[in-house]
């Protein structure tokens, strides 16, 4: 195993010890909800930070067209899904005890569905070409054409919107870096490298799987010839 | 040939094939007139106009399948020998230009009596109409630059799909659009002044830019295949 393996082991340890007993500040309505800091906002950084990656496999297969880059977007892009599915649910879960709602139309709540909805169309223009070459192509231009009408949406939107119930109003749409207790950036720090690591770790596997699938097709395709 | 005289051809071109088939114009407009009075129908059975919310909902829902029906015809209908040989006359940037230009007419023709027809049958709440007019006509051709270059993905996936994948790719890219224009034609329905809507259709024309930009770069690579 790599060192960075372990590394992300021992932070998502530290993570969930510390971010279950760890000192928080006492704050009204927030209470002990505010500990989700240390997994829902970790998990979009993490998946914006792996989405990223994806797109940028996909820039780099349309250069330089390679069954490895496809899948290496592909793989990443699952995992993104992954971890904004676990970002919506922790995030809603946090949205019932706050606000008293699974789910409202807020700005930043529209732009994470939007994402997920577009994933989901990555996934389902890939399972509807059968040709290789041309479904990795498709889904490239589609994964980049869909981040950049997603960027928007996620980064500049939210900055601009007047009302927002979200908190982190006026910065950084996730969190308010400003009133952010110095304690819990010890944990929250931490945390977003290990659940980004988590994603880079579970990717990693999930490409290895994928290159040893193909590996055994071909061999299988040889002994029939 | 220069950039602007290809996409000026190609433009004249496509109007002219529209003009000489007009059926498939008509089939648009039909779909479009045929939605209205069926909601004026559906909302007269009970007595009385739908409430302003309701109004505005509908008429961007008609004009979003619109634009759909629309965009499905454009890239999608040409066969490849066709391909072949625009390839050997144009650039490809010239190609998807004109694609979008010529979508964006397509769906103001639409739009147009679409909201004729629609403020004569259901009414018309608008308190700011220039405003309002003017959102139609961004709008129109917002979702014409957004749904191009997804028409041309969804084309060359293949048969598989047929028409729910224009839409399942299609709808992710389009929401930040129509939650744009939604608000600012609300602001319009409320009659509120030109500077609270000043925001979004700056956002909305920043979003076409950055769509045509990503089309015109990728568009050389759906191209190729």
């Amino acid at each position: 195993m790599k060192w960075w393996k372990y590394l992300t082991i021992v932070l998502l340890l530290y993570t969930v010890v510390m971010g279950f007993l760890g000192h928080v500040p006492r704050l009204a309505i927030l209470n002990e909800t505010e500990r989700n800091l240390y997994f829902h906002v970790p998990m979009w950084f993490g998946m914006t930070i792996i989405l990223l990656a994806s797109v940028i496999n996909s820039i780099r297969y349309l250069r330089n067209p390679s069954a490895r880059l496809d899948t290496l977007a592909h793989e990443s892009a699952k995992t993104g899904i992954l971890l904004g599915v676990l970002g919506l649910l922790t995030g809603s879960l946090w949205a019932r005890y706050t606000w008293g709602t699974w789910w409202t139309t807020d700005v930043k709540l529209n732009g994470a569905a939007v994402t997920m909805l577009i994933y989901a169309a990555y996934l389902v223009l890939r399972g509807s070409v059968s040709d290789e070459q041309q479904r990795a192509r498709l889904s490239a231009i589609y994964n980049i054409f869909a981040f950049s009408a997603a960027i928007p949406l996620l980064f500049i939107m939210p900055r601009l919107a007047e009302a927002s119930l979200h908190p982190g109003m006026g910065g950084n749409p996730g969190f308010s870096k400003y009133d952010l207790d110095s304690g819990m950036r010890l944990v929250f720090y931490p945390a977003v490298i290990g659940w980004t690591l988590l994603g880079v770790w579970i990717t990693e596997v999930a490409c290895r799987f994928a290159f040893v699938k193909e590996k055994i097709y071909e061999k299988q395709e040889k002994q029939l010839a | 040939m220069s950039l602007p005289a290809e996409i000026w051809h190609l433009l004249l071109k496509d109007l002219r094939l529209e003009w000489r088939q007009r059926t498939a114009l008509a089939g648009l407009l039909l779909y479009v007139g045929g939605t209205v009075y069926v909601s004026y129908l559906s909302f007269t059975a009970r007595g009385g106009l739908p409430p302003a919310p309701a109004w505005n909902a509908l008429f961007w829902i008609i004009l979003l399948f619109a634009a759909l029906g629309a965009a499905g015809r454009g890239l999608a209908q040409e066969p490849a020998g066709l391909r072949l040989y625009y390839y050997t006359v144009a650039r490809p940037e010239a190609v998807i230009l004109a694609k979008i230009f010529y979508n964006a007419l397509l769906l103001l023709a639409l739009a147009g009596p679409g909201l004729l027809l629609y403020t004569l049958l259901l009414g018309n709440p608008v308190q700011n109409m220039p405003l309002f007019a003017a959102n139609v006509a961004l709008g129109a051709v917002s979702l014409a630059s957004s749904l191009t270059l997804v028409a041309g993905i969804a084309a060359r996936a293949g048969q598989a799909g047929g028409g729910t994948l224009l839409a399942v790719l299609g709808l992710p890219v389009l929401v930040p659009v129509l939650l744009i224009v939604i608000k600012i034609s609300k602001n319009a329905l409320d009659g509120l002044p030109w500077d609270v809507s000043q925001g979004p259709v700056l956002t909305l024309v920043a979003l076409n830019f950055i769509v045509g930009a990503v089309s015109y770069v990728l568009f050389p690579f759906l191209w190729r295949s």
